[in-house]
């Protein structure tokens, strides 16, 4: 290292990072602790799609009663929760991606 | 229980709550409360009065305890998970001594209170998002719209994510209060069929072997349920302050 201060290059960390990771040396953060057995897993996913539903149902439901716009945000609302629930879903399961917003692997 | 003449399963009676102040609205589930604070706080005592180097076997339960938080706060959140150590061991103790209290005849379970649960996770939702701000002021809000994404799905992705965000605050509470609830409710039917059974004379007597059988069985499934769910109620508190610290 000839006279460099700030430390070493950003490739060289990453690639440091990705050598400790194949060999196990980090532990692995677990998104998913419950992730044991089949009826964890069941549980949690019918607990995110559920809860954010029901978020949402409340937010459309205050809204609509705030605005006077009785059914119309209620039903958007819906919908967006249900959206809301696969995104869980989905972060829950999605393999890990890399700090550097890379693709996978 | 007492003389009534047609035996019914009252599953859901075992949740009621009963004055024992009746002035300050004090119930049983408050008392479990406090024995659940007094016996973590005895734990930590006694645990740590010996100070041998090689420990005892209580002595070995505290410095394992200890350890097991602050591995988890350090390895999820990452080095700032030492701030938050204190808040995490609290929730932790709190939530595993009152799963395991109530297992014990006679008592009371407040983790099988939704509002036990509920302020708990709201406690934990309040904390995360003041840290977040705290550390990154307005930036906060960014957590909502990912990276990268087209802006002109910005109507669509930020109320998606604001649920997403939101339903936090009841996907955490409701897992704990549901495994809670759902494991009283079955040692309650099993032991309402034991009752029945044993009322029936021999043969149901004999019969009455099975649903006692279940409930032993249930009893070290309930255990570890005791256990999985005050870890689950932690690390994931864990990881929402993993992102509070770290925006993702």
């Amino acid at each position: 290292m000839d006279g460099r201060s700030g430390g070493p290059e950003p490739s060289f960390q990453e690639r440091l990072r990705a050598a400790r990771r194949r060999h196990g040396l980090d532990p692995v953060v677990t998104r998913e602790p419950e992730a044991f057995s089949p009826w964890g897993i069941g549980l949690r996913v019918g607990a995110e799609l559920v809860s954010s539903l029901v978020v949402a149902v409340g937010i459309g439901w205050l809204l609509d009663r705030w605005l006077g716009t009785r059914p119309i945000l209620l039903g958007v609302f819906v919908l967006l929760g249900g959206a809301a629930g696969v995104v869980n879903v989905w972060r829950l399961f999605a393999p890990p991606s890399s700090p550097g917003g890379k693709g996978p692997k | 229980m007492n003389e009534a003449p047609p035996p019914t399963i009252d599953a859901l009676g075992q949740f009621r709550l009963s004055p024992v102040i009746g002035a300050l609205g004090f119930s049983q589930s408050n008392v479990f409360m406090l024995v659940a604070a007094a016996l973590t706080l005895a734990m930590l005592y006694f645990g740590m009065r010996p100070r041998a180097v090689v420990p005892g076997r209580f002595q070995a339960l505290a410095e394992f305890a200890y350890e097991g938080i602050m591995g988890m706060c350090t390895s999820t959140i990452g080095h700032d998970g030492r701030k938050f150590f204190p808040f995490v061991f609290t929730l932790f103790f709190f939530i595993l001594f009152g799963n395991l209290l109530g297992l014990l005849p006679f008592s009371f379970t407040y983790t099988s209170h939704i509002v036990v649960t509920f302020t708990l996770a709201l406690i934990v939702f309040l904390l995360t998002t003041i840290v977040a701000l705290a550390i990154h002021g307005t930036h906060f809000f960014s957590y909502f719209f990912p990276k990268g994404a087209p802006v002109l799905l910005a109507p669509l992705i930020v109320p998606v994510e604001i649920i997403s965000y939101l339903s936090r605050l009841i996907s955490l509470p409701v897992r704990l209060f549901a495994n809670m609830v759902a494991g009283h409710v079955m040692f309650e039917v099993f032991a309402s069929f034991v009752v029945m059974l044993g009322g029936a004379g021999l043969v149901g007597g004999i019969a009455a072997i099975f649903p006692l059988g279940i409930n032993v069985i249930l009893m070290g499934f309930e255990l570890l349920v005791a256990f999985l769910q005050a870890y689950v109620f932690a690390i994931l508190t864990c990881i929402y302050l993993h992102d509070a610290v770290h925006l993702h």
